[in-house]
């Protein structure tokens, strides 16, 4: 059985970032992903990056997986493992189980950091299952990966970050965007997307939402109507939209099956987009071998992804004797970061989902 | 009114003038994207149901059946639903099929590879016994 010093489950900007501060401490490090290559969702960001430079504002997300394995590649502590599959954790004996072309590996690793991300939620209306009603990552991962069309027009549900950005996405791919319906009274993401969209002639219908998908075996259209403040559809406001794909950017959930399975404790956190493992301030959870790093920890963007990528893989690192000189200076550095981060409007909830999921006093 | 943002729409384009029940997928290849370049891969040909369809080598066997105008890829075992990809990141079970005699395997993330025989799935599928 292989042995390794840390192993992070995730290659996306949290796992990126947790893996290089594990390699740079010189602890022995495995960097796991189930995709054929590194990246997670970084790989259909085409919008650049607004923040500080250490969060590479002004990069595309797209180019920012390269700039990570650029190093991680030359490390000789660090190594990486993609097309496989993490199948489950077990803390009694610190084994991690792969699955990899078809073959199940065993990895004993001291410490593991859980960066597996988050998964599309799904929204409750009739005929929500008909073929061409998708979540907006996977909208996302068609067009700006595969470079297929995912449909000639599409409504989209969700005026958060996601959704205001797939739909400029899909009108950079010559896609028509319908509308964008929004059950609540405002638009929740940064208005700056917004713009883009409203300058594009895309109507944002707020207190809107979706009531039907229609189509047999594929969707045709859509049936949107006005909600009042209780959430309840105003009757007489249906209105038919013709459409073949129902977009649906209506929040991301995390992937904790590892998590619960190492029998960390949980907590149901719903700013943070549901259950999330209880963590201090260093992405430690209750269970001394495993951290969590990205939105696997709660849901919320990049940029917080990367830090906290950093912040566990340096906290693994040094409960195992791994240390770098500024390891506690960087540190301080990139909670204040990430502070900032949460610190404008939108991140209030956040800031109140974190306390939530910390455990009390931020230690153990 | 003419917007400028999609005035050099992909061929094939029709009027999206016309009524609802007439409306199906004009799926294609994207091209002329502003900012991404799309990767050519080795073409390769695959079968869906028997019927004959083209793909590019590794790109995920859901992708290479949309663009070919495939959207339904299975129907719920007990009411019939068609079902199609949902959230294309391997974690629904929304897209299983069954590829090259091998059932639920997740083609929204499955590589595409020369002569797959990719089958719609019966109900929940049937392991082969070596």
């Amino acid at each position: 059985m292989r042995e390794v010093d840390i192993a992070v489950i995730g290659a996306g900007p949290a796992g990126l970032a947790a893996a290089l501060a594990c390699g740079r401490s010189g602890a022995t490090t495995l960097l796991v992903d189930y995709m054929d290559a590194p990246g997670g969702q970084l790989i259909k960001q085409t919008h650049k990056f607004f923040g500080s430079e250490r969060q590479f504002a002004g990069t595309r997300g797209i180019q920012i997986p390269d700039i990570f394995i650029n190093q991680l590649s030359k490390m000789p502590n660090v190594a990486l493992m993609w097309g496989a599959n993490a199948s489950g954790y077990y803390a009694d004996s610190g084994v991690l189980t792969l699955e990899d072309g078809g073959k199940f590996i065993k990895v004993k690793a001291k410490r593991v950091i859980i960066a597996t991300g988050a998964a599309e939620k799904a929204l409750a209306f009739e005929n929500n299952d008909l073929p061409g009603v998708y979540g907006a990552g996977a909208v996302q991962t068609l067009m700006n990966v595969h470079g297929v069309k995912p449909g000639d027009r599409v409504l989209m549900v969700g005026s958060g970050n996601i959704g205001l950005i797939v739909s400029y996405q899909l009108i950079q791919a010559h896609v028509e965007v319908v509308a964008l319906v929004e059950a609540a009274g405002c638009i929740g993401g940064y208005l700056v997307h917004a713009a883009k969209l409203r300058r594009a002639g895309v109507p944002i219908l707020t207190s809107h939402t979706i009531v039907r998908a229609l189509g047999e075996q594929t969707v045709r259209g859509a049936v949107v109507a006005q909600v009042d403040h209780s959430w309840q559809v105003k009757p007489g406001s249906e209105r038919e939209v013709a459409c073949d794909v129902i977009c649906l950017a209506v929040g991301l959930t995390p992937l904790v099956d590892m998590m619960w399975q190492a029998g960390c404790e949980m907590r149901y956190v719903p700013a943070l987009g549901g259950h999330v493992p209880v963590r201090d301030e260093n992405m430690r959870a209750s269970n001394p071998a495993v951290y969590v790093a990205g939105d696997a920890g709660g849901v919320e963007e990049a940029s917080s992804a990367m830090i906290s990528g950093e912040i566990a893989g340096i906290s693994a690192a040094k409960s195992l004797g791994f240390e770098v000189e500024g390891a506690d200076a960087r540190l301080s550095q990139l909670k204040a970061d990430l502070a900032a981060i949460r610190s404008g409007p939108t991140g209030e909830k956040i800031c109140a989902g974190i306390e939530r999921a910390m455990v009390c006093g931020g230690e153990w | 009114m003419e917007n400028p943002l999609y005035s050099h729409f992909a061929q094939g384009r029709e009027d999206s003038g016309r009524p609802l029940g007439r409306l199906r997928p004009n799926v294609v290849r994207l091209k002329d994207h502003p900012i991404l370049e799309f990767p050519t891969g080795r073409e390769v040909v695959f079968t869906f149901n028997g019927k004959e369809i083209q793909g590019i080598e590794g790109e995920p066997i859901a992708a290479a059946l949309h663009a070919a105008g495939v959207r339904v890829l299975r129907h719920s075992p007990k009411l019939g639903r068609a079902r199609g990809f949902f959230c294309a990141i391997g974690t629904c079970s929304s897209c299983l099929m069954t590829v090259d005699g091998v059932p639920n395997v997740r083609v929204c993330t499955e590589p595409l590879k020369q002569g797959m025989v990719v089958e719609t799935q019966k109900g929940h599928g049937h392991l082969p016994i070596d």
